[in-house]
């Protein structure tokens, strides 16, 4: 097919929104933590920037996209981009550039890395972060994305619905986020000492910049700039407002309005809507976010509160739980009156599809929990994931980077 | 010679800072501190749920003034801090051996 300008400028325009959440979300977490973690908390998402982007284009990109084997894995013949080019795919997005798709792949690549970090900040290991990250990207993530998004992958055959990466990205990093809190444990002082976030308006500009970035995420996803990519777009703005609104409200009956929920509330739509965005309508947004702001509320109170688990910004609740609702949602609020190429969802009487989605979610999750707890556990026994007493009560800006984020008297 | 060491409320720096003034005390040394007495702090919000930040931003107040001043000085202090609720603050006096001002090198009185 020839190339159409339109399509190739949108998908490389939102390649660049889907890069600037990785920023975005090392400012998200960065404010969240104590202020002798930022600077550590920021480099665990924005060092993926550096290693994930390389590790895509050398072999990332070519096992899962490359020629499917058995469904399960792609291949080697795009190894180093070898035949990726300036002409289309004939596979992938067939308007744009090969070259195009493989460089907005490698964005979710990217983020879905620096989302799991989230969950085991402020005592985990960097350099056993680095080496584990290299082995979940290997055998998490390019085996799930190939399942899903893949030419031959067993779960795209099958039919699973998943437009933007609710299970590729969201459950992926928010079950795998879970693993990792089960072998590193607490936080030393958790919880019973406060641990205040050391600035939330830094948290307010991180989740803006995710906002603003995943209108690449779901809208790019279309691959093409027409009106399937006008409806993803406003069906991912429609369910953040929806959460956000939610998640302040259900907050103030508890007792105030607060600003990180509310914020908190807009990423949790957003990850929601993401495997709906192009196969659900616009308004169906609002039920999709609505219901995961109470759906991720009210697992945060579950584990963090009664169960004590120190997922420390709430990885799994928000991505994890916000992943699996919206994942089974496409099941429910589907229609292939917005999206031919996708499937009508149990309310518009295929209830075959929300059978095929529960498929997805539970293989996914499945395979990145105990995925994540096989490789886990090997790091830990190799190298130890986690810093010692005297490193982690320094803070790991000092001890893990010699740096510090807030220094010196002189102004 | 003593040192006023006065913790107070962030809002009543102004009111302290002037009627000081109106008594002629200009010297003084500001400063963020955190702190807690009977209080006890507050609860604050996390996404979910709340913890308590038992200490409490205040200012301190350091000024340091003839002994037959602090009467004086700290009426001002107490008349423009005090709201009658509990976080007004303390005062604390304390006796100064050396004073010195850096320009000119003069001591004790002279240097105040």
């Amino acid at each position: 097919m020839p190339i159409n300008t339109g399509d190739t400028a949108w998908l490389l325009m939102s390649s660049a929104l889907v890069m600037l959440m990785t920023p975005g979300l090392a400012l998200f977490y960065g404010g969240m933590v104590r202020r002798k973690n930022v600077l550590s908390t920021i480099m665990m998402s924005f060092v993926c920037l550096g290693l994930v982007a390389l590790l895509w284009v050398i072999y990332g990109y070519s096992l899962a996209f490359g020629t499917d084997h058995g469904g399960i894995i792609g291949g080697f013949n795009f190894l180093g981009l070898h035949n990726v080019g300036q002409t289309p795919s004939t596979i992938y997005a067939t308007t744009v550039p090969h070259l195009a798709y493989m460089i907005f792949q490698a964005m979710f690549a990217i983020i879905t890395v620096a989302l799991f970090t989230g969950a085991i900040v402020e005592r985990v290991k960097f350099s056993a972060l680095l080496v584990f990250s290299v082995l979940w990207l290997t055998i998490i993530y390019l085996p799930t994305a190939h399942w899903v998004w893949g030419s031959g992958g067993w779960l795209a055959k099958l039919g699973v619905l998943d437009f933007a990466g609710g299970t590729v990205v969201h459950i992926n990093a928010g079950v795998s986020a879970l693993a990792l809190v089960l072998l590193l444990g607490r936080r030393r002082g958790f919880p019973q000492d406060p641990m205040e976030p050391n600035n939330i308006p830094m948290v307010v500009l991180g989740a803006g910049l995710l906002w603003f970035g995943w209108f690449g995420f779901n809208a790019g996803s279309a691959l093409t700039s027409g009106g399937l990519a006008s409806s993803a777009f406003v069906a991912t703005n429609t369910a953040a407002a929806a959460a956000a609104f939610t998640w302040m409200i259900i907050s103030w009956i508890h007792k105030r309005p607060t600003v990180l929920g509310t914020v908190t509330g807009a990423v949790v739509g957003l990850v929601a809507i993401t495997p709906a965005a192009g196969f659900v309508s616009p308004m169906a947004g609002i039920a999709i976010g609505a219901i995961a702001a109470v759906i991720s509320y009210y697992g945060m109170v579950l584990l963090k509160i009664k169960r004590g688990m120190d997922d420390s910004l709430d990885v799994f609740a928000c991505h994890g739980l916000g992943g699996m609702w919206g994942a089974l949602a496409t099941g429910l609020f589907a229609t292939v009156s917005v999206n031919p190429a996708g499937a009508n969802g149990l309310f518009y009487g295929h209830a075959m599809q929300f059978v095929k989605q529960l498929v997805g979610v539970a293989s996914v999750g499945g395979f990145a929990f105990v995925g994540t707890m096989l490789l886990g556990k090997l790091v830990d026994l190799v190298m130890g994931l986690r810093v010692n007493q005297s490193e982690e009560t320094v803070g790991l800006d000092i001890s893990q980077h010699g740096e510090r984020a807030y220094g010196g008297f002189l102004r | 010679m003593k040192k006023i060491e006065a913790i107070i409320r962030e809002e009543k720096l102004d009111a302290v800072k002037k009627a000081l003034e109106e008594k002629s005390y200009f010297g003084m040394t500001v400063s963020e501190v955190s702190g807690r007495g009977k209080q006890k702090g507050i609860p604050l919000q996390w996404r979910v749920g709340e913890y308590r930040v038992d200490l409490l931003p205040k200012l301190k107040i350091e000024l340091v003034v003839l002994d037959e001043d602090v009467t004086t000085a700290i009426d001002a202090i107490v008349r423009n801090a005090r709201t009658g609720e509990t976080g007004d603050g303390k005062i604390f006096v304390i006796p100064v051996e050396t004073v010195v001002r850096v320009r000119t090198g003069d001591r004790n009185e002279a240097a105040i």
